[in-house]
């Protein structure tokens, strides 16, 4: 196991150097490099552009400038953001738990509804509920996610108010409100709607694939073998069935982890929710580099492990895989 | 009753044989009897009528739409209300829907093409080919699809080419490329499974060459599959430049399009919140209507279902 572990953990780094490369060299395309914006300054003279250049290390071959930056993340420095002037690894270090806090709390959310409504979903095949949830996971599948954020803060921010204060009901973004004490309750009231965005894009597809995968399940010869020897139906679904029906839904989990951050980024940009998400459209609307390249690896190093956990987990449901 | 008639459980072979469904009319009948899909079709249709015929029919150039009082809520005159420029809301619409469905089906056709050619490839060469091809899809997969398509857009947009910044042709193109992913998968399924059926081996012994067998018999079968995986990806690419216009890497203004109809959206949702529900509804309609195409395809095309 632990072996897996390491040999997995090694398969990882020509994986992350790869991704590292692709996105230096797509990141020279962008004309003009990370200086474009003191190009068009009269206030900046030609040799305060060299300095510059000079100061960045931008003055050396691309590939010496990849080597150089590489070996700079490896101790550590990832660079300073050209926009706050502050180190690029705090900035990303600062969001990412905002960001982990939103999306995980979402994804065990949306796995506590779906698994339940694509277990009922299926045992009642086509009963009016079963009809009911396929239909909103449809709807859940096909709205943009941020025209969905859109219409909760239009319905629960401006229109419907709290009858107590007479303001809004909910608050239409930020984690929390500025300038009061740290309660829970606060971060909760700003966590719902975020989050709820999140869960229905989440929901969409888990309860197809936990719907579909216990429908196979539950046609086949061991279920029948268990109701044949007098097993009660709630131990049949529960004690026979599920543990081999969730069997595509963890798979589904694995595929989905790169979307937790397409849905961060949007939530996040919609709600704004101080998240790494908002940290990269902001860096990549103001050419902040370092800031970019930083949370692109980060992203990419936190699929990775992810999938890492996601694999092993599955190992764990399904002992038919075996490490080695 | 006649003498004529056949008894019950003989097939009439002869009664048959003159009226042989073709492969479209009998995915039609089958097509037909799934309500979501049939309703799906109707509202497509009539807003690909909208979005086709409106603006000819009230003659009105794209870029130059008469102007009203400024956000307007909905009334009689201005059925979805105007907006910050006082720009009528289903006008702008249906001149968005022009750009938004074309974009979805260009850019299915793109990766729907890459994903085809690479999926056969891998399929049918195997070995280290497959190997290839498959471990840079993983790569693609791997990667946060958003931040990808943000970082290309956003070199696109900084290389300032005139005739092609803000307009469709590079969305297009960079939703293309980076979605082609799971078609590609599909397809390779499709080969391996038809590959080592006879009828290759047939083909392979009366002297068909390599790009033969490819394409003229195995891809014809894998094309239902195809077929449905297409239908899929333009409701998927819709969401996705409304997505990059919304952010503002997309379609640039004056051209409308329905995602940078919301761009403005939210700033001004607390007074003039129609400006944000209506196009957003549009994509929801649109993308859930081909979603249910696309169900519908896949049961009317399955070969399993009988009927």
């Amino acid at each position: 196991m632990s072996r897996y572990i390491l040999r997995r953990l090694l398969q990882a780094i020509p994986l992350l150097l790869l991704i590292s490369i692709a996105v230096f060299a797509l990141m020279q395309f962008i004309p003009g490099g990370p200086l474009a914006v003191y190009s068009d300054n009269p206030d900046v003279s030609a040799e305060d552009l060299e300095r510059l250049q000079e100061e960045l290390g931008l003055n050396v071959p691309k590939y010496q400038q990849y080597l150089n930056w590489l070996a700079a993340v490896l101790r550590g420095d990832w660079g300073l953001s050209l926009v706050s002037r502050r180190p690029a690894l705090t900035e990303i270090t600062e969001r990412l738990p905002n960001t982990l806090y939103l999306s995980l709390t979402a994804f065990f959310i949306a796995l506590c509804i779906s698994i339940p409504i694509g277990i009922i979903s299926a045992v009642k095949q086509y009963s009016w509920f079963d009809h009911l949830m396929t239909t909103i996971a449809f709807l859940g599948h096909s709205v943009p996610v941020f025209w969905f954020g859109l219409i909760l803060i239009i319905v629960f921010n401006v229109t419907i108010k709290n009858p107590f204060t007479g303001g809004p009901l909910l608050p239409g973004g930020g984690m929390y409100t500025i300038g009061e004490d740290f309660s829970i309750q606060d971060r909760l009231v700003h966590l719902i709607m975020p989050a709820s965005v999140l869960i229905l894009n989440r929901l969409s597809a888990q309860v197809r694939y936990t719907r579909a995968g216990m429908l196979d399940v539950l046609h086949q010869d061991y279920v029948r073998t268990a109701r044949a020897k007098g097993l009660n139906e709630p131990s049949v679904i529960l004690r026979h069935a599920v543990k081999n029906g969730i069997l595509p839904l963890v798979t589904l989990i694995g595929l989905e982890i790169p979307g937790l951050f397409n849905g961060a980024l949007l939530t996040e940009t919609v709600f704004s929710w101080p998240g790494m998400g908002r940290l990269f459209f902001t860096s990549i609307e103001r050419a902040d580099y370092s800031v970019m390249m930083g949370v692109f690896m980060m992203c990419a190093t936190l699929v990775l492990i992810f999938g890492l956990v996601t694999d092993i987990v599955y190992a764990f449901l399904d002992p038919r895989i075996r490490f080695d | 009753m006649t003498t004529t008639a056949t008894t019950i459980g003989q097939v009439d072979w002869e009664a048959r044989r003159g009226k042989q469904e073709s492969m479209l009319a009998m995915t039609w009948r089958r097509f037909r009897r799934h309500k979501p899909a049939m309703m799906g079709l109707g509202i497509i249709s009539i807003i690909i009528l909208g979005c086709v015929f409106a603006p000819l029919i009230l003659g009105f150039d794209q870029y130059n739409l008469p102007l009203a009082v400024r956000r307007q809520p909905p009334s009689l005159e201005h059925p979805f209300g105007t907006d910050e420029l006082g720009r009528d809301l289903l006008m702008r619409i249906w001149v968005g829907g022009r750009v938004s469905l074309s974009i979805g089906v260009s850019a299915m056709l793109v990766s729907i093409l890459i994903g085809t050619i690479v999926g056969s490839t891998a399929g049918f060469y195997g070995g280290w080919t497959d190997n290839i091809l498959m471990r840079f899809s993983d790569f693609l997969l791997s990667i946060p699809h958003l931040f990808a398509l943000l970082l290309a857009a956003q070199i696109v947009r900084t290389m300032n080419i005139p005739e092609l910044s803000g307009g469709p042709l590079p969305i297009i193109i960079i939703i293309g490329i980076l979605s082609w992913m799971g078609a590609s998968r599909m397809v390779r399924g499709q080969f391996l499974a038809l590959k080592v059926k006879e009828f290759i081996d047939a083909a392979r012994v009366s002297g068909a060459r390599n790009s033969r067998i490819m394409f003229r018999h195995i891809l014809p079968n894998a094309v239902s599959p195809i077929i449905v995986s297409a239908t899929l990806h333009i409701g998927n690419a819709i969401i996705t430049e409304s997505t990059l216009s919304f952010l503002g890497f997309g379609v640039q203004p004056p051209m409308p399009s329905w995602g940078n109809m919301l761009k403005t959206a939210q700033s001004q949702m607390t007074y003039a919140p129609w400006v944000a529900i209506f196009p957003g509804l549009m994509i929801l309609l649109t993308v859930i209507s081909i979603n249910y195409i696309g169900d519908g395809l896949r049961d009317a095309l399955d070969p399993r279902h009988v009927g």
